[in-house]
């Protein structure tokens, strides 16, 4: 079987008109085999500009195996992956935010040093960082090193490079995971606005997040039907 | 450029803040060159002569101690995963980290190095030979060590296999250094043709070594 490798297809009439272009996220029969074990096949769904992906599944399904490989941090094993009206010059993997299980916070840095060297790393504003201290309710926690932290207020932090630096496409790995009530709050709030901003978002979740529109992804079917709420 | 240096800043003040960098790579290069002395013995004229070769070996061996460090701690805890998606291309992501490594280790060791070669009876001309030599040695180190630390990233205490690894490509880097500083090795007037050819060792491992680096982490990063 020829072996189709990821690629990032932009359509060049809809990049010249602006950024706020509208996105389509295209997944075409994929395929992960992970450690010589086929995790999942044939799993295909498109995704259009302000639209959530929400992916569901007993545990080892293979949904942070999904997210992973949309984040081009494993190879596809077959079928593409396809994104219209990004922007031109950008790989696709600079046009996503992935945050994954592991926080990438290191215990020694303060938090405004750790969202000091994202807002730098990833090019964002000074703005956009305020605006992500305010949306995590990080303000109070500026000084503390990360190593203080709860569980929780490690896991606002990690959120926090969602804002820090816009990028068009969220994939988050069940980001409500110690989350309390209000915080989750928080975060379907910036997702919403991520969405009405004409932003994409999938995210694999065991939890009712609540967002307005979604759509669900059941990774053990495979197949993809639209809920409404 | 800004999420270069942002980079290298993050790694620089993480070395100093965490300490067991920089900090430990010179103490263990004064414990090693304070030892050989016992073991050699109170002979100045040997010690004098011997002084270059013994100051790289010890620069080797500690340098080779903080290799573990470079890329595994961000491996862990899935920084990799997000600086592998950040606008720089990850061949200079990791040239960032390994330019940290370097100011956090490698330099250091070259400003102790003529403080520890007075414990060594080392001869007042050669200080400034042994001082340029390692100065243009010293960045092969983490350039090549990069690799090594690339390929035993996902392995827990890699830091071993890392310097099994590393070893055979720090060679060169010790032969010429020691030839250039003056030392035992080095035939008269061979010196600067040694510092040439150190020169070009560096300047081979920074071609090969964010290269190489690169494209072990992709594959860590892609099982």
């Amino acid at each position: 079987m020829p072996r189709v490798l990821r690629r990032a297809r932009v359509e060049a009439d809809v990049l010249t008109k602006s950024e706020n272009a509208p996105l389509q996220l295209d997944a075409r029969s994929l395929a992960c085999e992970r450690g010589g074990r086929m995790v999942f096949r044939d799993v295909s769904f498109s995704l259009g500009s302000g639209e959530a992906l929400v992916v569901i599944g007993p545990n080892g399904v293979g949904k942070s195996s999904l997210l992973r490989l949309l984040a081009g941090l494993v190879d596809i094993s077959a079928g593409e992956i396809a994104l219209e009206g990004g922007l031109v010059d950008m790989r696709l993997a600079e046009q996503i935010h992935y945050i994954g299980h592991l926080d990438a916070l290191k215990p020694a840095m303060t938090v405004q040093e750790t969202a000091q060297f994202w807002s730098g790393f990833l090019g964002g504003s000074e703005a956009d960082l305020g605006r992500a201290f305010s949306v995590f309710d990080l303000e109070a926690l500026r000084d503390l090193p990360v190593a203080y932290l709860s569980a929780g207020q490690r896991r606002r932090l990690a959120l926090a490079r969602l804002l820090i630096a816009p990028r068009a496409i969220w994939l988050l790995d069940e980001p409500s995971v110690a989350l309390d009530t209000a915080s989750l709050a928080r975060l379907v709030a910036a997702m919403e606005v991520h969405l009405s901003g004409g932003g994409l978002i999938v995210t694999a979740t065991h939890q009712v997040l609540g967002l307005s529109h979604h759509v669900t992804l059941d990774l053990t079917a495979a197949s993809v039907g639209r809920v409404s709420a | 450029m800004r999420a270069f240096t942002s980079l290298i800043r993050r790694d620089v003040a993480l070395a100093v803040h965490v300490g067991g960098g920089g900090g430990m790579a010179v103490f263990f290069f004064l414990v090693t060159v304070s030892l050989l002395p016992l073991g050699i013995g109170p002979n100045l004229n040997l010690l004098g002569q011997i002084a270059p070769g013994l100051l790289w070996v010890a620069l080797l061996l500690s340098s080779l101690l903080t290799l573990d460090r470079l890329f595994q701690a961000d491996f862990e805890d899935g920084t990799l995963d997000a600086l592998s998606m950040g606008s720089l291309p990850l061949e200079l992501t990791v040239s960032a980290k390994i330019i940290a490594h370097w100011l956090t280790t490698g330099l250091p060791l070259v400003i102790a190095a003529p403080f520890l070669g007075l414990l060594l009876n080392l001869d007042g001309s050669q200080f400034l030979d042994l001082v340029g030599a390692m100065l243009v040695g010293t960045p092969a180190l983490s350039l090549m060590g990069a690799i090594g630390a690339a390929l035993t990233v996902s392995v827990r205490r890699g830091g071993l296999l890392a310097s099994l690894l590393v070893m055979p490509f720090y060679i060169p880097v010790l032969i010429f250094g020691v030839a250039a500083s003056g030392g035992a090795m080095a035939m008269p007037g061979a010196a600067h043709q040694a510092l040439l050819l150190l020169g070009a060792v560096t300047l081979v491992s920074l071609v090969i070594g964010p290269l190489a680096s690169a494209a072990a982490l992709r594959a860590h990063l892609r099982t």
